[in-house]
């Protein structure tokens, strides 16, 4: 006979433990371990999982710095002999490892973030310092079960790779890394994958959908509107990138806790709205119009009357093709002397920049390359007091309550054409066009 | 003011008792919560500013960043956290800080879930009491 539950107390799941995984719980493999197996088991009480599932991967948010409790963690897990069990990457931290001169923030504080990484490191995880591992040429496959943390990696290893993570967050990262373990729940179980919610942006203007601006500002709508669903997304052109994909699931991710969504006929799982919704027509619609769009964008900047200081892109980390499109952009002019232009990626997408040629030419024009940590995360901006112009929704939702940035957002070429003019421009003719 | 009687599902069991912060939007404590001070530093949030160090927040759920769960840790270190949660649908990553704030700091702080019409019902500032099997008074 199965494990019986009374509906009445929810509180206790009945988790069923293999061998192997009461022995980690038991402290077989060292009190590391131990620790992790009791977090990954509290967590699927708190799901109802009713047993645990493999994983074949992991990707750490842990090792960005929040205070000294990060490391109290880590050096628990290192102290009690844990390591990896799994092919683990590590999220960014709060460092610039290949640009250290760019930090302007308190250096004991350097000094503990420095300690916190290299805590991970010697956990057995792979020094990657991006939070978009979804760009790395190693990545899931679809239907693969991972440990993601970082909101915008999950959504995108949910929604475009097909791969299955739940929402996880800090200290379950690791956790879940070290003992090859999840709870077998949320959205690792197939029923929980279908879209709630119907999001239909067929009737805006075909110049708003055909602009990279749309993404993330759909993005924010969507996490505005459907915060916890998954919704499924129909009437988006077909020449959809990952790139605007990405930077639609980011900014979601920001405005509301999304960690899935479907575009119909672009995402693997949802071929079509049927297959999406898993026969299951859900009972709301939401139609966007060119107003929604144009509000998300007004809501994500500053109607500060300041001087532009900086123009940042680059959150989530920069892929390949975005920083070929800011070489064809911007290669050849020059960012005004009175403005700091950074763009954030991964050291591993930096090297292949460079091979392409892209990368020298970008910083005679006066880009300044951040990789391994963000502009919002970590004290690198010089000048805080002036406008900061991104063409990241997450940027400008989180920069201002984290490094008191007033923002702007905007397309990259509206970043753009802003740096080398020294001030604020809207290319006028999407947006009016859109109304 | 909640009915006599209530429980709630404990996502993290024990007790508390501390006046409300309602929230009137979900607040994600990464990018959100300062940790040294116990405020709401989210600009977009409704409640920017307030101080929730010490009270039991009242909020539909967490919203966000999976780093709030090392906030949550922190301000616990720190002794700036919310005594407790009360909330109408399961945030992991709020229990998550929680485990492991009771873990390196031995510090237990209660989350809670009850049901949205009861949620309703309390009020910001007025005293809230939640005992060890998720009983909820007060509000």
């Amino acid at each position: 006979m199965g494990p019986t539950r009374s509906t009445a107390d929810s509180t206790m799941s009945a988790l069923n433990l293999t061998p192997a995984e009461q022995a980690m719980l038991d402290g077989a493999d060292g009190s590391g371990t131990a620790l992790a197996m009791r977090i990954v088991v509290r967590l699927a009480q708190a799901m109802d999982a009713l047993s645990l599932i493999p994983v074949s991967g992991a990707h750490i948010d842990s090792c960005l710095y929040h205070g000294k409790s990060g490391l109290d963690f880590v050096h628990r897990l290192v102290d009690g002999a844990a390591h990896v069990r799994v092919p683990t990457t590590l999220n960014v931290s709060s460092l610039d490892l290949l640009h250290p001169e760019l930090y302007v923030g308190d250096p004991a504080e350097a000094t503990a973030a420095r300690e916190l990484m290299d805590g991970y490191v010697s956990l057995g995880c792979e020094p990657t310092w991006t939070c978009a591992p979804y760009q790395r040429q190693d990545r899931p496959a679809r239907g693969a079960d991972i440990a993601w943390a970082e909101s915008n990696a999950i959504v995108f290893a949910n929604s475009v790779l097909g791969a299955r993570t739940h929402r996880y967050g800090d200290f379950v990262d690791i956790a879940a890394a070290i003992t090859g373990r999840v709870p077998n729940a949320g959205l690792h179980v197939q029923r929980n994958r279908r879209a709630t919610v119907i999001i239909d942006v067929s009737e805006l203007p075909t110049a708003l959908l055909e602009a990279d601006v749309l993404y993330p500002c759909l993005g924010f709508v969507i996490g505005r509107r459907c915060s916890g669903q998954i919704p499924a997304i129909v009437g988006l052109t077909t020449s959809a990138t990952e790139d605007d994909l990405k930077a639609l699931g980011a900014a979601a991710a920001s405005s509301g806790s999304l960690a899935m969504f479907h575009a119909v006929g672009l995402t693997p799982e949802a071929p079509s709205l049927s297959d999406a919704c898993q026969g299951v027509a859900p009972s709301l619609t939401i139609k966007i119009t060119a107003d929604d769009i144009r509000d998300a964008r007004d809501q994500l900047s500053s109607t500060a009357e300041q001087p532009l200081a900086t123009v940042s892109v680059g959150t989530p980390h920069y892929s390949l093709a975005e920083i070929g499109r800011l070489y064809e952009l911007l290669a050849g002019s020059m960012v005004a002397s009175t403005v700091a232009f950074y763009v954030s990626t991964a050291r591993e997408t930096l090297h292949e920049a460079m091979l392409h040629g892209w990368i020298t030419p970008l910083r005679d024009a006066g880009v300044i390359f951040v990789t391994d940590t963000c502009t919002y995360i970590t004290p690198i901006i010089r000048d805080t007091k002036g406008l900061g112009m991104t063409d990241s929704a997450k940027w400008a939702y989180y920069a201002p309550g984290n490094i008191g940035v007033e923002a702007i957002f905007g397309s990259v070429s509206e970043c753009v054409r802003s740096a080398i003019a020294g001030r604020v421009i809207r290319n006028d003719w999407t947006w009016s066009d859109a109304s | 003011m909640l009915p006599k009687g209530v429980t709630g599902r404990t996502m993290i069991d024990g007790s508390a008792a501390a006046p409300a912060s309602v929230l009137t939007a979900p607040l994600s404590l990464w990018g959100g919560l300062d940790p040294i001070t116990g405020r709401i530093t989210d600009v977009h949030h409704p409640q920017h500013g307030d101080a929730i160090g010490g009270t039991i927040v009242v909020m539909t759920s967490g919203r966000g960043s999976s780093s709030a769960s090392s906030v949550l840790a922190e301000a616990i270190r720190l002794g700036t956290a919310p005594t407790a949660f009360v909330l109408t649908e399961p945030d992991e990553i709020l229990v998550l800080g929680a485990v492991v704030g009771h873990e390196l700091y031995g510090v237990t702080t209660p989350v809670l879930v009850v049901e949205p019409s009861l949620h309703a019902m309390i009020r910001n500032g007025h005293p809230v009491k939640i005992a060890p099997g998720g009983t909820i008074s007060g509000g």
